[in-house]
């Protein structure tokens, strides 16, 4: 569609591996032009492992910024960085998984060079040479297109916008390496503490394509939601009253404040539905609720609701899957 | 301490939210609310100034409905009120939206002195974008502490944890400085009797963008820098099923995994 490169910040865990939604920008950002990799890692730079992978989707350069005494993880450092490689590279599509942090980069990001920007898109395409991006909205009640009207766009992707696929040919990418002198208030935050999470051996909560979710009616014993997590390879949610009540970690919380989900299938357990969590869900694929309460609202946006105790009907269900996955 | 709080008014969530012709939202059915994650952001400032002293401000931009929400927030125990009226304001994208807040915090800043803190909510129940904090901050070039979970002020220092997709983070800055904050960081007062009675004798200052200093031309739809070309509403999911246990639901969710390729 043009020549101008397509930027694709390379989010990656404080360790150096990349974050696999990033494969998923790479893919889509090769139909839209020549795709650049922009790693912010201060001393940390791209492993030979990580450029092989970048080679394999068929990157053609891959810029490494450092950001001097700055901490490259504060989100206005990362916008500060992106905004030198867009200048020197003349890019007119950024591209970034939107999180919390990124969405945070691209705020700043369009301050700084003008670039109109759309968060939580779930797909893009180019209808009549424009580029237009698919987002849902009122939780997930209404779906709208847009498009981006000044020269720069930067697009934070949801998880699942894109199945990744490996480049027709792999390439070896360049380094560029650019130095950034963070200045302005985004040089006065400190980062005073950062703990990241160990990875778990379940899938992400917001990329997996199979989350089974506790509420209230688990009554703080999630141990049947997990086993038919397990016995379906999904994520474990969890709704604001068990993370309020301590029954879950903070993280888990599915909702228009937490995470959102858009899984092929959503297992709600003991899960009544109020607006905020249905916010964070109801662009799920298939919905399945299980409540001893006929009157839940759940019920209204379920493709199978079943009124029942979920201490009996999951431990039933995921005996059954088990059995018959042998 | 001084601190001013940015809230917005959206329609209610409970309602019937849906677009206008040329794909804004429509913010004329009359069931509009202070945005929730506001009241937190109210809530976190006046926490503070009983802490430390001072005073809160509260500030909005948006049609007439919304002097509700910095009522509201007079009502929680704000003493000062700025609603930004403008009808070329309507339809202005997140970046519009921050120059104007911005423009009007230094409005206010000229008229009583400047501000230790900016505090916004965690988003707002509409849009959803989670972009205005950042924005805001960088328009301001105030060091930005976003998504606090706790936020603390110790002298000339403001503190915050937060708790984000892969890692919780404590971040600090000197004042003044930008805050947001989430739905989890407090629990918003109801406003009590006193307090009605103490903002119904308030007024809530009205300024256009004209005495802020922005030409109306490079915000609203004229400066939006994005575009809606079409809305759907979400179809409906049709061949509902609902069934009571009778001892063999568990079984028949897996058949119904089995026959909709789900396992």
């Amino acid at each position: 569609m043009t020549t101008a490169p397509v930027l694709v910040l390379l989010d990656h865990t404080d360790a150096g591996v990349l974050r696999p939604a990033v494969l998923e920008l790479l893919t889509l950002g090769r139909a839209l032009g020549p795709v650049h990799g922009v790693w912010v890692g201060g001393e940390l730079a791209p492993s030979p492992q990580v450029l092989g992978v970048l080679g394999a989707a068929g990157l053609v350069r891959v810029h490494t910024v450092a950001v001097g005494a700055a901490h490259p993880r504060l989100t206005p450092v990362v916008a500060q960085a992106l905004a030198t490689v867009v200048a020197a590279e003349g890019a007119t599509t950024v591209l970034l998984t939107s999180s919390f942090e990124n969405k945070e980069v691209a705020g700043r990001l369009g301050v700084l060079t003008g670039a109109g920007v759309v968060v939580d898109v779930t797909g893009l395409d180019v209808d009549g040479g424009q580029l237009v991006a698919t987002k849902g909205v009122f939780a997930g009640t209404w779906t709208t297109r847009c498009t981006v009207r000044s020269p720069l766009a930067v697009l934070a992707l949801k998880p699942n916008a894109a199945e990744v696929a490996p480049a027709e040919v792999a390439t070896v990418p360049d380094l560029v390496a650019h130095d950034v002198v963070v200045h302005g208030a985004a040089s006065r935050v400190v980062l005073v503490e950062r703990t990241e999470r160990a990875p778990s051996d379940r899938p992400d909560l917001g990329a997996a394509q199979v989350v089974v979710v506790g509420g209230r009616g688990t009554d703080g014993d999630f141990s049947v939601v997990e086993d038919l997590a397990d016995a379906l390879g999904g994520a474990v949610g969890a709704t604001r009253v068990a993370t309020d009540e301590g029954w879950i970690e903070q993280e888990a919380q599915i909702g228009q404040t937490g995470v959102t989900v858009s899984p092929r299938l959503y297992i709600g357990a003991g899960v009544s539905g109020a607006v905020h969590h249905r916010g964070g869900m109801q662009s799920a694929g298939t919905i399945v609720a299980v409540n001893s309460d006929p009157e839940a609202p759940i019920f209204e946006i379920a493709d199978l609701g079943i009124v029942g105790d979920l201490f009996a009907v999951l431990p039933q269900a995921t005996a059954e899957i088990r059995r018959l996955k042998g | 301490m001084r601190v001013v709080v940015c809230v917005k008014h959206v329609p209610d969530l409970q309602s019937e939210r849906g677009f206008t012709a040329d794909g804004l939202v429509d913010r004329g059915q009359g069931d509009g609310t202070l945005n929730e994650l506001d009241e937190n952001a109210v809530e976190a400032a006046l926490q503070l100034v009983e802490e430390h002293g001072g005073e809160v401000c509260v500030l909005t931009l948006g049609p007439h409905d919304a002097e509700d929400a910095v009522r509201r927030g007079l009502q929680m125990g704000a003493t000062r009120a700025l609603h930004v009226l403008d009808a070329a304001a309507a339809g202005s994208d997140v970046f519009g939206t921050a120059r104007v807040l911005a423009a009007a915090v230094r409005h206010l800043e000229a008229d009583s002195g400047p501000f230790d803190l900016v505090v916004t909510g965690m988003a707002a129940l509409d849009g959803l974008t989670s972009l205005l904090p950042a924005a805001l901050a960088a328009e301001l070039d105030l060091p930005q502490l976003t998504l606090a979970t706790e936020v603390e002020v110790t002298g000339e220092t403001v503190r915050v944890r937060r708790v984000l997709d892969h890692a919780t983070e404590v971040l600090s800055a000197r004042l003044p400085a930008l805050v947001s904050v989430t739905d989890t960081s407090n629990e918003p007062r109801y406003p009590n009797f006193a307090g009605i009675m103490a903002a119904r004798k308030r007024t809530v200052e009205v300024v256009a963008l004209a005495d802020l200093g922005i030409d109306p031309a490079t915000v609203g739809t004229a400066g939006s820098r994005t575009q809606v070309l079409g809305t759907t509403p979400r179809p409906a999911r049709e061949n509902r099923v609902l069934i009571a246990d009778e001892g063999d639901a568990g079984l028949r969710l897996a058949t119904f995994l089995v026959e909709n390729k789900l396992v």
